[in-house]
């Protein structure tokens, strides 16, 4: 069953099961995305979390944020946790073992979901093997990377995430260095060359975007990936006021585009068919600068003996709008 | 529902089949796997059960050891009967969440083939995997031979999963001695083995989604210190529910276990401390003393966490010198099982010579004339009431003798 969502109001009140006033740092968008994604359904939840900014601040003894069931084993295995919690589930409810509670779920429409949330050191680094084993196996549930391109947790160190130009506690900008080396490892492709039937890309600002695409991944059987951009004020540097604006220029830069890719297949694997989907076009797509502007860990890119790597970044968000643009015409 | 497999009244079994059997009688909802020499075939006897419809669970293959027993705590959590095998670097690749099963307090079946550790890569059996892994604050079981391996699993599920105890628990057997060795075992049929395990009772059940439940939170230093010393508690004391599932077994098969493995003991001056199939030939060679007068003993090692150190004390009061025989590399120091053995005995008041034997590394073999020379010397040390020999020696190795202290 879809819960139907008419505004924002009605939507962001819609279903306490995370406590908001936790002890993330003000303007956090990790908070925004956990909310918009439990509150796009009525459905019960089961959550596994990798740790890093979220498990650490939303479960700290004898406190919990969380009114839905919850787990945390350790940085890498989020994935198979849940992916593992729901074969339990399966074979429990084959065997007539559930709980009363959950037959009961069942019975009124509401099948349980099962969600990991991982930072993207946990999804693109550490927990990368568990997740592309999870993948591979076909697993029914949703893993969501909480993207803010950088190890916040353990204080700001690069990532495979983390995009070139920034500075880092690892890669930091100094007199020879104009920071991060590499650009950022594509993770939404390599999860749907995995052959994954939903995986998408989304951004906390544009939140029906969102929580339209949460819902199509509820409803979709097997590994479902979302990827999440998550503006970190800490890391970013920006105030947390700004952390929605901040955001919604990544948007509108196509530096962070909103797509999903669908791949049809049948129930061994076997794909009949790749589709990509831009889900939302700027009016007018603004300058990549504007973007780095806002967030003073690229402030370095400003020097002039840094400036080419902003040419650098334009040039490749331009190449990569064009490839998804193609792409999607071509139904790939 | 699984089919029933009619076993006769003894199969022979090597210890892996045995393992593998125990684990399909134990109805396993959720198996997460990856294989490794020489706990393979456990994996591999197991998929073949489910392929012929002799288990109802689900089997998942998973990337790494890593992966299986995470797998293993995210269905133990979700709520019902999980296990899994390993040994050596799997073994290692696990050991994260080793200490995380525990700490959840899910009571997970653990298989531990022992094996060597890596470097020099070696897939024969000795207890460096075993050592590796006795902190992580699981009840560690010990089995000698394919027989007890299985007697063994079976007793950990129903040890785990006591309300009282609620602790991960592993079963050991010897790589290759053990598990590739085919002996007479006298299996349950299907209903008495299950009977005897009972069903599984879930507790702080994710799935039980009106009452929501938190696992593996953060503590810092207002609350880790009692979470950990509750679950020290709890560890120390499920002697208890050991003791009472040990003797469930024994009216049930007729086969009686205790902390301790104890031979000829009663009036024993010399004896071998032990783990593993050395404790079986041990006995041969005590046997063989014996025939020369000496009173020779043997005491294995059958539960090693919680470690039995009242009833060790007791059982090696009136003795002389003592072997505490290590089969792992001991890295820097004495063996575990003779600092083990030695703290029991210095609160025990009693002095006996206590010698630590590095031996069978990587497989080497152990040979009936190794362990009457070990008695020999604990003889010697015995009748002259002092230390003869270097505290610590490795024994079967080629080349000049290597000793230390
Ligand atoms: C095996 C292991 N290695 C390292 C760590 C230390 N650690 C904890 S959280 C973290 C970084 C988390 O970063 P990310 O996944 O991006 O999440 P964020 O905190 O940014 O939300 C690290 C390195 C750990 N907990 N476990
Ligand atoms: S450091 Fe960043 S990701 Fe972590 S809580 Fe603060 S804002 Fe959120």
């Amino acid at each position: 069953m879809t819960k139907k969502i008419r505004n924002l109001k009605e939507f962001s009140t819609s279903n306490d099961r995370y406590e908001g006033a936790n002890l993330m740092c003000p303007g956090c968008s990790h908070n925004i995305i956990v909310r918009e994604v439990l509150n796009a359904t009525d459905n019960p939840v089961l959550i596994a979390t990798a740790t890093g900014c979220l498990e650490v601040c939303t479960a700290v003894y004898p406190y919990t944020s969380w009114d839905v069931s919850w787990i945390h084993i350790g940085f890498e295995n989020a994935s198979t946790a849940i992916a593992s919690a729901q074969v339990m589930y399966e074979v429990l409810k084959r065997k007539g073992r559930l709980p009363e509670s959950t037959m009961r779920a069942i019975e009124e429409g509401r099948e349980p979901k099962f969600v990991a949330f991982g930072g993207d050191g946990a999804t693109y680094d550490i927990g990368f093997q568990w997740l592309s084993g999870c993948f591979e196996r076909g697993h029914d549930f949703m893993y969501v990377c909480l993207d803010n391109e950088v190890y916040a947790n353990t204080g700001g160190q690069r990532s495979s995430s983390t995009p070139i130009g920034a500075s880092t506690t690892t890669s930091p900008a100094g007199n020879v260095s104009y920071g991060e080396k590499m650009m950022k490892k594509s993770m939404v492709e390599i999860m749907a060359d995995h052959g994954a039937p939903y995986v998408a890309q989304v951004a906390p600002n544009k939140w029906k975007d969102l929580v339209k695409k949460i819902q199509k991944g509820f409803e979709t059987k097997g590994p479902v990936y979302i990827n999440a951009m998550s503006a970190c004020t800490t890391e970013w540097k920006h105030a947390p006021e700004n952390t929605i604006d901040v955001s919604e220029l990544g948007v509108e830069s196509c530096v962070w585009p909103l797509y999903e890719i669908i791949n049809e297949r049948d129930e061994h694997g076997i794909i009949y068919s790749t589709k990509l989907n831009i889900t939302y076009r700027p009016k007018n797509k603004i300058p990549v600068e504007e973007y780095l502007a806002a967030q003073p860990r690229f402030k370095h890119l400003f020097k002039p003996e840094n400036r080419h790597i902003i040419d650098l970044w334009q040039k490749m968000v331009d190449i990569r709008w064009e490839n998804l643009q193609k792409r999607e015409e071509a139904g790939v | 529902m699984a089919e029933k497999m009619q076993l006769n009244e003894v199969e022979v079994w090597d210890g892996n089949m045995a393992a593998a059997q125990a684990l399909r009688q134990a109805q396993i909802d959720v198996v997460a796997a990856y294989p490794i020499t020489p706990s393979t075939p456990i994996v591999q006897n197991y998929s073949k059960f489910l392929a012929d419809g002799y288990v109802d669970g689900e089997f998942i293959m998973v990337e790494s050891e890593h992966g299986a027993m995470s797998g293993c705590v995210g269905a133990a959590a979700a709520g019902g009967r999980v296990a899994t095998a390993t040994s050596s670097q799997g073994f290692a690749l696990m050991i994260e969440v080793l200490y995380q099963a525990s700490g959840m307090r899910l009571p997970i079946v653990l298989t531990v083939v022992n094996r060597a550790l890596a470097a020099p890569l070696n897939v024969n059996g000795d207890h460096s995997d075993m050592y590796l892994g006795r902190d992580a604050g699981w009840i560690n079981l010990c089995s000698y031979n394919p027989q007890e391996a299985y007697d063994m699993t079976l007793m950990a599920f129903k040890i785990g999963e006591d309300l009282n105890v609620r602790l991960p628990v592993m079963v050991h057997q010897d790589g290759f001695l053990c598990s590739h060795t085919a002996q007479n075992v006298r299996p349950l049929q299907d209903e008495e083995a299950y009977g005897f395990i009972g069903e599984y009772k879930p507790v702080n059940s994710m799935l039980d989604v009106a009452n929501p439940v938190t696992h593996g939170v953060q503590t810092e230093e207002d609350w880790h210190f009692e979470h950990k010393a509750r679950q020290h508690n709890d560890l120390m004391n499920s002697v208890s529910t050991i003791k009472k599932v040990f003797a469930e077994f024994e009216k049930l098969t007729g086969r009686k276990y205790d902390l301790l493995h104890k031979y000829k003991m009663d009036d024993a001056e010399v004896a071998i401390v032990a783990l593993g199939t050395t404790v079986e030939s041990a006995e041969i060679a005590a046997d063989r003393m014996r025939e020369k007068g000496v009173k020779a003993g043997v005491l294995g090692i059958r539960v090693l966490r919680p470690f039995p150190f009242k009833e060790i004390q007791e059982a090696l009061k009136n003795v002389k010198a003592i072997a505490a025989m290590d089969r792992s590399a001991p890295g820097g120091t004495f063996g575990m099982l003779f600092n083990e053995i030695g703290a029991a005995m210095l609160q025990s008041g009693k002095t006996p010579v206590l010698l630590n034997y590095i031996y069978g590394l990587g497989g080497r073999d152990t040979t009936i004339a190794h362990l009457t020379d070990i008695y020999e010397q604990l003889d010697r040390c015995a009748k002259s009431g002092k230390s003869e020999y270097p505290l610590q020696q490795f024994i079967g190795l080629r080349g000049p003798k290597l000793s230390f202290y």
